[in-house]
């Protein structure tokens, strides 16, 4: 019957009841919203991080910003220069391997109504992009054959064009959560393919060169022991013509923007803890004040003390598994759905964490809504529990 | 089944001009026997109240001691003088007592529940509204009965554990005299049926219902 009152009251009293779930729900929301938003951007940071793969890309001068742009803002872009500059790379003493990379923005294509970055790798080079494929695709690439990142809205056996050069997708690689998911990816000999269609549809950079002698960037390894920052001068200093980027400094500014963010978010996380911990404490206090007959009445016929100080800390509780409940749900409602625009807003690589923390999240997040409500009725079932119950009823007459 | 109280008194700490403590209950000897009602009459504020949250198990006494059949209460634990109270004392305290967010039947069957579960007390709890004359109104808030409806059910949910003790504290307060009579029936029936009913109040009227009558002022007790 205790149980049965606790629902009842929560029921009959439920707009007081909804006012203090309410506040659960930002409790839990805040703690559930909070952890994914936070670690979707650290895990896009990692997958971004671990995707460049490289601890230099040496490109074209003048192309410093514009590798950033085509690999971390998602901007479609190409630069080309002499093959040569590999071999010259690869020289210097302290590199371990060098792999070419080759970029070309289509003008359209069939899957997207925005230009689309095409990225070639050398399969017999590359350390970079080929284990990301591994994880989705078994096979090697042959010619014409390309790879969709996971938001080029495309199926696997379509065909797509670019410069009337026709290929077909054969994979989709696995979410990154950066914008290498916007790009499509294929091997040296299609991509040259593709730059000379684009040389014959008059591409300005590729008119006068020819695309066999051409790379847009070199991903360059380190060997252990050696100071990249050294090579990357090395390369800076005895290579005319090529801008060696640490791959570290590229994603330095993004790291940056995550403490901000992530700072931002815990400062608001405890913001809304403490006003929502002073609220449901002062609420609870006012709901006790104005229950104490109730509870006197609970005593005279036979409650224990003990009693009442359960009922009163059940019904916070209830009251914040329901607040908690529905403020992980909110989480889910927002968070997901809308990642695309949370990403834009915030304008980092976004990649959510796997299910099994996402369900600690939100059990974490509906045990902490627990505690809290019954922590701020906690004082309340204290006072309660030590009424003067003859007093009490003797105050109502 | 007899409730005695013996030597109990309590003392209340007030900073005065002459002591910095008062009696609300002055040293008192008083048993409640079964198939009786004892009545306490007096003002307001004499300490009737007092004395009767201190039988109950409610209110500890400053000096001496309260024996339920040669069980001193106040040596029990909170828990155990809980059930006590609840399987063996009906409490119709002062006021409307009902709980707003229960039915009339729901707040009779309260204290059975309370501790047990199962048993359909239901049954019982329809009677007793009968006797009462509150069986149409089993599934009413108390919100929406009258003063003297709302004591009829405190009634039947002080008799619904079947007590050998009732202890009433101005049942008939604020009632009409119809009202009142309805209820000092229902009591009288009560101790008829061999039970041990105390009644405190300052109406006049219970007196004609009582076996034995009290008197209480400033916290001492006269016969």
């Amino acid at each position: 019957m205790t149980k049965r009152l606790m629902f009842k009251n929560i029921v009959k009293r439920s707009g007081r009841s909804l006012a203090l779930m309410i506040l659960s729900a930002f409790l839990s929301f805040s703690v559930f919203g909070g952890y994914i938003a936070i670690t979707s951007m650290q895990n896009g940071l990692n997958s971004l991080e671990s995707r460049l793969g490289a601890d230099i890309i040496a490109v074209p001068d003048k192309a410093a910003h514009d590798i950033e742009a085509i690999l971390i803002q998602g901007t479609p872009g190409y630069f080309y220069m002499d093959k040569s500059n590999m071999e010259k790379i690869k020289q210097i003493e302290g590199v371990e391997a060098v792999s070419p990379q080759y970029f070309l923005a289509s003008l359209s294509a069939g899957c997207c109504s925005v230009p689309v970055q095409v990225i070639g790798f050398e399969p017999e080079t590359d350390f970079s992009i080929q284990p990301w494929i591994k994880e989705s695709y078994g096979a090697n690439l042959g010619t014409d054959e390309l790879l969709a990142g996971a938001n080029i809205n495309t199926d696997v056996g379509e065909n797509l064009k670019f410069y009337n050069h026709i290929c077909k997708v054969v994979g989709k690689l696995e979410k990154t959560g950066t914008e290498l998911d916007n790009a499509v990816y294929t091997n040296g000999s299609t991509v040259k393919a593709l730059m000379s269609a684009a040389k014959e549809t008059g591409v300005g950079v590729l008119e006068k060169n020819d695309p066999e002698k051409l790379i847009s960037s070199v991903l360059i390894k380190v060997k252990d022991g050696y100071d990249i920052d050294s090579i990357s001068d090395n390369i800076n200093i005895h290579i005319r013509h090529v801008t060696a980027v640490r791959t570290q400094n590229m994603i330095e500014g993004l790291s940056q923007s995550l403490m901000g963010i992530s700072g931002m978010t815990k400062v608001l996380m405890a913001a809304v803890w403490i006003l929502s911990l002073v609220i449901m404490a002062i609420a609870f206090s006012m709901i006790i004040n104005e229950r104490k007959r109730e509870f006197a009445v609970l005593r005279v016929i036979g409650a224990s003390r003990r009693t009442l100080a359960v009922t009163v800390l059940s019904e916070a509780a209830v009251i914040g598994l329901a607040g908690g409940l529905t403020g992980v749900i909110a989480g889910f409602l927002i968070l997901f759905p809308f990642e695309g625009v949370l990403t834009d807003k915030f304008g980092m690589p976004y990649l959510a964490p796997n299910i099994s923390n996402i369900i600690s999240a939100a059990l974490i997040a509906v045990i902490s809504s627990v505690i809290a409500g019954s922590l701020t009725s906690a004082f309340s079932a204290a006072r309660i529990s030590r009424i003067d119950t003859g007093l009490i009823l003797r105050e109502g007459n | 089944m007899k409730l005695i109280g013996d030597g109990i008194s309590k003392r209340y700490f007030r900073k005065t001009k002459k002591a910095n403590y008062f009696y609300a209950v002055q040293k008192t000897d008083i048993e409640i026997k079964e198939g009786n009602i004892t009545v306490i009459t007096g003002r307001s504020g004499s300490g009737k109240s007092t004395l009767l949250n201190m039988l109950a198990g409610l209110l500890e006494p400053t000096e001496g001691k309260v024996y339920f059949d040669d069980r001193d209460i106040y040596s029990m634990s909170d828990k155990e003088l809980s059930i006590l109270r609840n399987e063996n004392v009906g409490v119709i305290p002062q006021g409307q007592t009902g709980l707003s967010s229960l039915t009339v039947m729901e707040n009779v069957v309260l204290p059975y529940y309370m501790y047990k579960k199962g048993e359909n007390i239901e049954k019982r709890a329809e009677e007793l509204l009968e006797t009462v004359g509150m069986a149409e109104l089993s599934n009413a808030y108390p919100t929406e009965l009258s003063g003297g409806e709302n004591r009829r059910a405190a009634i039947a949910r002080a008799l619904i554990q079947d007590p050998g003790i009732i202890l009433a504290d101005e049942p008939t307060g604020d009632l009409d005299d119809e009202n009142t009579r309805i209820v000092l029936e229902l009591l009288r029936k009560t101790a008829d049926s061999g039970k041990a009913v105390l009644l405190v109040t300052h109406e006049n009227e219970a007196v004609n219902y009582a076996d034995i009558v009290y008197k209480m002022d400033g916290g001492v007790l006269t016969v």
